[in-house]
């Protein structure tokens, strides 16, 4: 059901871990749905010099968090926050319908570690990324 | 099978046994008449079918004339209940189900809901069991049916089907299981248990896909599911499955003959898995009762991972096992089962169910063993929830 890239990532996942000191710190989706994923970043002159991450979540989840990171590295705040969930679905070969919401979390992640930064570092906060998860559940219920 | 792969998913489906294939291959090609011709190709088939039903009915100390083919555990489900309910309307629309049974059994009291029935499903405790307090309370003077599986696909739980058998039986109520899971791991006989319908799918027990049966106690009236023919005594229209059937009763024969050694053989493997698990992985549960479950069954949630994770770096290994976990299925949901026996979201989503089968060894369980502990502590070094859980209690 998988592409190769995503048995890849999965198998494989680049940046996994947490960095020290992070310029700043994402945590979306909820147990609820089976995801959460946590992204690291540190950034210097604007630009995004290592990205790193932690994902509890089903074998896309962690595709689409380990390819994030490697699309995001190196591009400044302002170009990351343009990498769409369906860049990071086409950097996989795609995904399966059903694990879509999985690149959608990927995309939130690092806007919300990017809202962190940002909040640390005294920008503007009033359109910060506040989405708490992945998945239709948190339309209806409250996350957990 | 290819030797690297490891088939632990015996729940899900057996492969059919070489001499129940071998019993079944006649009919697909040179015995293959209709069993309603009355010419002796036909009649053959009549033979073999009849023989098949008598073979059956033996194992469950039953009668060959309650014993109804069908074409899969689903449909045998599906008949019973709607069949049960539509037939008792007069006296009331009130039925009782528990609330860890499979989709063939869950889905049908959802759609009979829809349809101006009553349902109450009845809870179970952490380890899965109804409480046969419960359904003595739950039956009202309209109450025509109460449907609790045998045994639990995904947990293992055996139920204490004669004790809650009884207590409709008192009150009037017909009973019915769903036997998929426990036939040819339990030695089900129809009238100790004093059930009035049981269904039995034959790809579980080592027989082939695409045949079932229901036990329709005598006396017994359901309404009819499919309508057509006159086959299989007016109740259910449809050409008999003739090799289908032949593959069931043999493959359910030979279960009931070997019901000791293979109760042993699993439940050495299971006992070995446990085990090992427990002294070598750090927060893991075993979901279900630890004597009480089915001998080949192994639930188990790992604290802080998620399910598809788990299977998917398992299979990797050649290890091909099931989850209870939401991704496999495409719903964000994890099991109905494992909810209802208390387990949180964000356990229930890290679950395993390993299901051992007569040609799973010790050296595959200690490879099981081997591959889950490194899966679970590289799944974990990865989980944001480990890394607070370390955080938090100062590790």
């Amino acid at each position: 059901m998988y592409s190769e890239k995503v048995m890849d990532h999965f198998m494989n996942p680049r940046n996994v871990g947490e960095i020290e000191n992070a310029d700043g710190v994402g945590q979306v989706g909820n147990a609820k749905c089976g995801d959460i994923m946590k992204m690291y970043l540190k950034i210097e002159n604007d630009v995004i010099v290592d990205a790193k991450f932690k994902t509890f979540g089903c074998g896309a989840a962690v595709a689409t968090s380990s390819i994030a990171t490697e699309l995001i590295k190196g591009k400044t705040v302002e170009e990351a926050l343009k990498v769409t969930n369906k860049a990071v679905v086409e950097a996989l070969d795609g995904l399966p319908p059903a694990k879509l919401h999985c690149s959608v979390l990927a995309e939130e992640a690092v806007a919300a570690a990017i809202a962190d930064y940002r909040r640390r570092h005294g920008y503007d906060n009033e359109n910060d990324h506040q989405c708490p998860g992945c998945c239709r559940r948190c339309e209806t219920e409250p996350a957990e | 099978m290819d030797k690297n792969i490891i088939y632990v998913d015996h729940a899900a489906t057996t492969y059919v046994k070489p001499e129940v294939f071998e019993k079944m291959k006649p009919y697909f090609t040179e015995l293959f008449g209709n069993p309603s011709s009355i010419y002796a190709l036909g009649r053959e088939s009549r033979k073999a079918v009849e023989n098949a039903r008598s073979e059956i009915a033996f194992c469950l100390g039953a009668h060959p004339t309650e014993i109804y083919f069908t074409a899969s555990g689903t449909e045998a489900d599906n008949w019973a209940i709607k069949g049960a309910a539509y037939a008792n309307i007069k006296k009331g629309r009130h039925l009782i189900t528990s609330a860890i049974e499979h989709h063939a059994v869950l889905h049908c009291f959802g759609f009979l809901e829809k349809e101006g029935f009553e349902v109450t499903y009845l809870p179970v405790d952490e380890k899965g069991f109804v409480n046969p307090d419960d359904l003595k309370k739950a039956i009202k003077p309209d109450t025509t049916l109460v449907s609790i599986m045998f045994a639990n696909n995904e947990i293992g739980t055996i139920q204490p089907i004669k004790e809650l058998a009884a207590i409709a039986r008192e009150k009037g109520v017909l009973f019915h299981t769903d036997a998929v899971q426990a036939m040819g791991n339990i030695d089900v006989k129809v009238n100790d248990l004093g059930v009035d319908l049981l269904s039995m799918s034959a790809h579980k027990f080592y027989g082939p896909k695409g045949v079932g049966a229901l036990y329709i106690r005598k006396g017994v009236r359901i309404n009819n599911f499919m309508h057509g023919g006159a086959q299989e005594r007016n109740k259910r229209a449809g050409t008999e499955n003739v090799a289908g059937v032949i593959g069931m009763a043999a493959a359910l024969k030979f279960a009931y003959e070997n019901l000791e050694e293979y109760n042993r053989h699993l439940r050495k493997l299971s006992d070995r898995l446990i085990d090992s698990v427990m002294e070598r992985i750090p927060y893991v549960r075993l979901n279900g009762d630890r004597e009480k479950r089915l001998p080949g069954n192994v639930n188990l949630s790992f604290q802080f991972i998620e399910g598809e994770s788990l299977l998917l770096m398992l299979d990797m290994k050649g290890i091909q096992a099931s989850s209870g976990s939401a991704c496999t299925s495409g719903s964000l949901d994890p099991s109905h089962v494992l909810l209802a026996i208390g387990l949180s979201h964000e356990t229930a989503h890290g679950s395993l169910r390993i299901t051992f089968g007569e040609r799973n060894t010790e050296e595959e369980v200690d490879y099981i063993v081997e591959n889950l502990v490194e899966i679970v502590g590289k799944l974990r070094q990865m989980s944001p929830l480990y890394e607070d859980f370390v955080r938090k209690s100062g590790k």
